[in-house]
């Protein structure tokens, strides 16, 4: 990797950390929150935008993180960092077993079922309302919300942790897709005939990308659960599969920043039109249209016209 | 080497080869040959299991017709098919990392790497430019390099020329040649006669998915003519 490509990454990274420091109230907490959310669609990203595979039930890993941690966080009263892991363990385990079923299908039929999956874990958590408070979702409580004596709930640390968290994924990523595992992945979804042809068993090779997909999508998930304190099924529902979908498309498919600049666009973009009309779905709306048409590879896609090596 | 017997194939109900037989020997060019829609293409596929066939196709004794697609390759078959299906958005650097990935011996990839590097040093030019912006000829030798990659023992080539002017043509017979001469078996499906006469050590012709006739170097030039016949032109 060259040294350019470096330089862009560390110092998105050392500039978000700056941010920590000048950044009003306001923004400060919104910046936070995109970085959990950044790294939901950069586990989306690694699925969708290096892999070919496109899913509709990304939702469903997320919101296996959150609950996965939250659950155990409210009843078995566990600390910050096992309900993270167990969040991490269920997202994991999940998209493992879903991969499994699900890859034995392509295309579209590969986006029903993730779907039909997800939808399945939506309405799970409504049936088993007992366990999980159903449609009305829970708090997490205060106790499971303390690293020592750090509180997650108090702005510096809930920025600084969703900037590290952001920070270790966007540098994994890099490693990843620069790595053999990442190159074969990307010739999966440019040709996954001719990849199974050079010897490679595609198959296993999109069920680990899925896995890691998954997993980082539930790490996203566990976080945002311990940094925002709040578990609701609105976050298995299909909006935020499709979420996932359009920051990674905005922000640029099988680019290692795009999910960020996507997800910090539709953020803002959604913010300032409320403020502006009650048809703010409107204005996104045409935005978005307007963003399609005359930038298909999204906002970084759009950069890697000039800068051809981006990864 | 290569032994085909028997070999049937087809697109669910639609059966394009039927009882087909057919060899390639170690230090060989082995050239199929059949007018469009012969079934040349599908029996290449047919060696590299992606279509649904009946008969036995054998590598040194193994059956690769009882292998998933993705072990073939693993056993010495290297595919170059027809409209070379690089990938696109890689550099010829990454292509060719890809092809090594998946050479039985990782400890062998630099020497591999250079080995293949030196067969078409224009591509060792050309390391960092994306596949999809080479001109067609490059893509033909990026293309042929990743097969080698696997350090096959078969070499299948699909239609390698077609489209390509005659400076690169020459390059791609002359890399089969060296194959040959290094002791791969090379299996040609091609269509022009003259870019097979003086590259063949054996030609199979096939029409409506079967065998019509067969030629080794010494009778080819006789039978040049029947050659002509099968293939209308």
């Amino acid at each position: 990797m060259s040294r350019r490509d470096w330089s862009l990454h560390l110092g998105l990274v050392a500039l978000l950390f700056a941010l920590n420091w000048i950044l009003p109230a306001y923004h400060h907490g919104v910046v936070a929150r995109v970085m959990v959310l950044a790294v939901f669609a950069m586990g989306y990203n690694v699925a969708f935008g290096y892999t070919g595979l496109l899913s509709l039930g990304h939702a469903m890993y997320f919101a296996a993180g959150m609950y996965g941690t939250g659950l155990v966080a409210l009843h078995l009263e566990a600390g910050a960092i096992p309900a993270w892991f167990a969040g991490l363990g269920a997202g994991l385990l999940l998209a493992l077993v879903t991969g499994l079923l699900a890859l034995r299908t392509a295309g579209v039929s590969f986006m029903i079922v993730t779907l039909m999956f997800a939808q399945a874990f939506y309405l799970g958590i409504l049936y088993f309302g007992d366990i999980t408070h159903g449609d009305d979702g829970f708090v997490v409580p205060n106790a499971a919300r303390r690293v020592a004596e750090v509180a997650l709930s108090d702005a510096g640390p809930r920025y600084l942790i969703g900037w590290a968290l952001f920070s270790v994924t966007m540098i994994g990523t890099l490693w990843l897709v620069r790595a053999p595992f990442g190159r074969v992945l990307v010739a999966i979804r440019e040709n996954e005939d001719r990849a199974r042809l050079l010897g490679y068993d595609t198959g296993r090779r999109k069920l680990g990308a899925l896995v890691i997909s998954g997993g980082i999508s539930a790490g996203a998930g566990a976080a945002y659960a311990l940094l925002f304190g709040y578990v609701g099924a609105s976050f298995a529902g299909v909006q935020y599969s499709i979420f996932a979908l359009l920051w990674v498309l905005l922000g640029g498919a099988g680019t290692v920043i795009g999910p960020l600049v996507g997800t910090l666009f539709m953020y803002y973009l959604v913010d300032l039109s409320t403020e502006v009309t009650d048809a703010y779905m409107l204005i996104a709306g045409i935005v978005l249209i307007l963003l399609t048409l005359f930038m298909p590879r999204g906002i970084t896609g759009a950069l890697r016209q000039v800068w051809r090596d981006l990864p | 080497m290569l032994k085909i017997e028997a070999l049937s194939a087809g697109y669910g109900q639609a059966m394009v080869l039927r009882d087909v037989a057919l060899e390639a020997q170690a230090g060989e060019i082995t050239v199929l040959m059949g007018r469009n829609g012969a079934g040349k293409t599908t029996l290449m596929k047919s060696i590299m299991g992606l279509v649904k066939a009946s008969g036995t196709v054998t590598l040194d004794g193994v059956a690769l017709t009882a292998l998933p697609p993705h072990q073939v390759p693993r056993h010495g078959v290297g595919y170059v098919p027809q409209g070379r299906r690089l990938f696109s958005e890689l550099t010829v650097a990454q292509n060719i990392e890809i092809g090594l990935g998946a050479a039985p011996d990782a400890r062998s990839h630099g020497a591999l790497r250079a080995e293949v590097l030196a067969l078409f040093p224009r591509l060792a030019e050309r390391m960092d430019q994306r596949a999809g912006t080479l001109s067609g000829g490059e893509q033909q030798m990026l293309a042929t390099a990743r097969a080698l990659c696997v350090k096959p023992k078969l070499l299948l080539l699909d239609e390698p020329t077609e489209g390509l002017q005659p400076s690169m043509i020459e390059q791609i017979r002359q890399v089969m040649l060296a194959m040959r001469d290094k002791g791969l078996a090379v299996l040609l499906v091609e269509q022009r006669i003259d870019a097979v006469l003086g590259l063949a050590d054996r030609v199979f012709v096939i029409e409506n998915g079967r065998n019509a006739e067969s030629f080794t170097r010494s009778d080819l030039a006789a039978g040049e003519a029947r050659l002509r016949s099968h293939l209308g032109v």
